[in-house]
């Protein structure tokens, strides 16, 4: 793990005067795919909205700790919210396109960055459409309204909108858990190639999908790291007994 | 003795059941004659609205001017007066109305004093009997708004400081002002929360958020709130009596600071200052059948707006 782009110090996040996530630390390397598991409510998605502070919309909730994205503390008094989001995008569990054309919803990031320049909205508009790798299904239909698009074809748009403002890292928040399989592999595949150029943390309830996609793996429980490595070893020979058991299925 | 016992029991419970069956019927018939009564005197109202207004309802009564002191022709300025009243209001409560749900619904924190107050203000202008909003534009509007400015600009002379379009504008803008508020917070909250969250996620601010996610969705609530607002507002009187409406003017308003008629007023003084009421009772059931109409498709578009909002909150 030479190539760090997050680390966790001793991060606690509290609901009120409930602790959700005890003091985790942990370092994300980058160009890596790491896999967040662990059982309902053990505090992964809590995590990771943690990491674009998404956390930041619930009144009751506070943070103490440190999450340093690239050296630097997103929750440092002047770190702006709205650049650390623009540099870590965010795929959610439920495909959420806007009301607008497919077009529009790509064109989304680029234009409330003030880009107005058509020919270059629609250069961004293609790329983020075909790293998505759904160029070849929209092209013709661009104009069309995104809520008319499948399931799986409405989360891969929403992979290029997340794209298309050229963030670093890529939040997934168990971006398949409501697609048919062949969608699900789809976004696997997809999952599989971005990682060249992004750092992609990705929620999962399912142990086959870490598996296949990541490369690294934390395993999460009742608001605690229990264990973090190469995915192989924690799916072959984990070190805590915890993680033994629910991989193996025997709980959550 | 057994046997006594169980018969005693038995006659008791049939006879509490019979009881209750008959309870039970005479609730059902009760409720059924209310709802009747109800059904009944709405179709009583309409048909003799309809009855009685049938005959001088035309093309031509709504377009003429009334002619022979009232007592013959159309109620063409009336029409219009009401149009421009309800335009203006719009134009003043629409925009703010909207403002205020946003930042209720978008910008006020859950436990926020402030806006729990603002609620309550909401809530109390909603039950304030109209008249009460009448008197105070008179004295709010007319008195120290419009006094004030003559008093200012124009060395005391009187022209804002008496009734005219603006004054019954503004006070009927207070009036409908709640409708409008409730309607578009009723919109913004259908949009749902994942759409903000995606939008945020992108990087957007919240105010960007708000302008290109959540007031797209919420269009169609601010439609519903004003058309609400512009039937209610159509068909008032009492805020109007004093703020600006007019018994007879020979010619159509030219600016704000005219005077104009309306229709709701136009029926109240033909039927209670008019030199005739007798034979002016057919221009005021025309007149009230074209209030009504008016009014009832109004709501019925608010309605279908309405119903399709809620859809898609489902």
């Amino acid at each position: 793990m030479k190539d760090i782009k997050i680390q966790v110090n001793d991060l606690s996040l509290y609901y009120g005067e409930k602790k959700a996530l005890k003091e985790i630390s942990m370092q994300i390397p980058a160009n890596k795919v790491t896999a967040l598991i662990g059982p309902s409510g053990c505090g992964k998605s809590t995590f990771l909205r943690c990491i674009n502070r998404m956390n930041d919309l619930i009144p009751s909730v506070s943070i103490t700790g440190e999450m340093l994205v690239e050296g630097v503390d997103i929750y440092d008094k002047n770190v702006d919210v709205v650049n650390i989001r623009k540099k870590i995008g965010m795929v959610f569990q439920k495909s959420n396109p806007f009301p607008k054309s497919i077009y529009e919803n790509v064109a989304y990031g680029p234009r409330i960055n003030g880009l107005k320049d058509k020919g270059q909205l629609d250069e961004i508009v293609e790329t983020s459409l075909r790293q998505a790798a759904i160029w070849d299904e929209l092209k013709d239909r661009l104009d069309d309204s995104a809520l008319g698009l499948s399931g799986g074809q409405q989360q891969r748009l929403c992979i290029a909108r997340t794209l298309a403002v050229s963030p670093d890292i890529i939040l997934m928040d168990e971006p398949a858990s409501a697609l048919d399989p062949i969608s699900t592999s789809k976004i696997e595949e997809l999952v599989h190639e971005l990682k060249e150029q992004y750092t992609i943390i990705i929620v999962t309830h399912n142990m086959q999908q870490a598996a296949r996609t990541s490369d690294h793996t934390a395993f999460f429980y009742m608001g605690e790291l229990i264990e973090m490595g190469k995915t192989n070893d924690i799916f072959t020979k984990p070190e805590k007994k915890q993680t033994e058991d629910y991989i193996t299925g025997r709980f959550g | 003795m057994n046997k006594v016992i169980s018969d005693l029991e038995n006659s008791f419970f049939t006879s509490k059941k019979r009881n209750e069956d008959i309870k039970g019927k005479l609730v059902i018939g009760l409720t059924q004659i209310a709802v009747l009564l109800i059904i009944a005197i709405l179709f009583i109202i309409l048909g003799i609205i309809i009855y009685q207004g049938r005959e001088k309802f035309s093309w031509e009564f709504i377009s003429s001017f009334p002619t022979d002191g009232m007592t013959k022709g159309g109620i063409f300025p009336a029409l219009i007066g009401t149009f421009i009243l309800v335009v203006v209001m719009s134009i003043a409560a629409v925009p703010f109305g909207t403002i205020t749900a946003i930042y209720l619904t978008e910008y006020a924190r859950e436990n926020s004093k402030f806006a729990a107050a603002v609620r309550f203000s909401i809530r109390t202008l909603a039950v304030v009997p109209s008249i009460i909003f009448g008197l105070f534009g008179l004295g709010f509007f007319i008195q120290f708004v419009g006094g004030g400015i003559d008093k200012t600009f124009n060395g005391g002379e009187l022209h804002w400081g008496q009734p005219n379009i603006i004054w019954a504008s503004l006070t009927m803008a207070l009036l409908t002002l709640p409708v409008i508020i409730v309607s578009v917070e009723e919109a913004l909250k259908t949009i749902p929360r994942e759409l903000r969250e995606a939008s945020l996620a992108l990087g957007a601010t919240k105010w960007q958020t708000i302008r290109k996610v959540v007031f797209p969705g919420s269009i169609s609530g601010i439609m519903t709130g004003t058309i609400l607002a512009v039937s209610r507002g159509a068909g008032e009187v009492a805020p109007i009596l004093f703020t600006g409406a007019a018994y007879y003017l020979a010619t159509l308003p030219k600016s704000l600071s005219d005077q104009f008629m309306n229709l709701g007023y136009h029926v109240y003084i033909m039927s209670t200052q008019s030199s005739d009421v007798e034979k002016t009772m057919p221009i005021q059931f025309a007149t009230t059948l074209v209030l009504l109409i008016l009014t009832l498709s109004l709501n019925l578009v608010a309605v279908v707006i309405r119903s399709r909002i809620r859809r898609r909150a489902k």
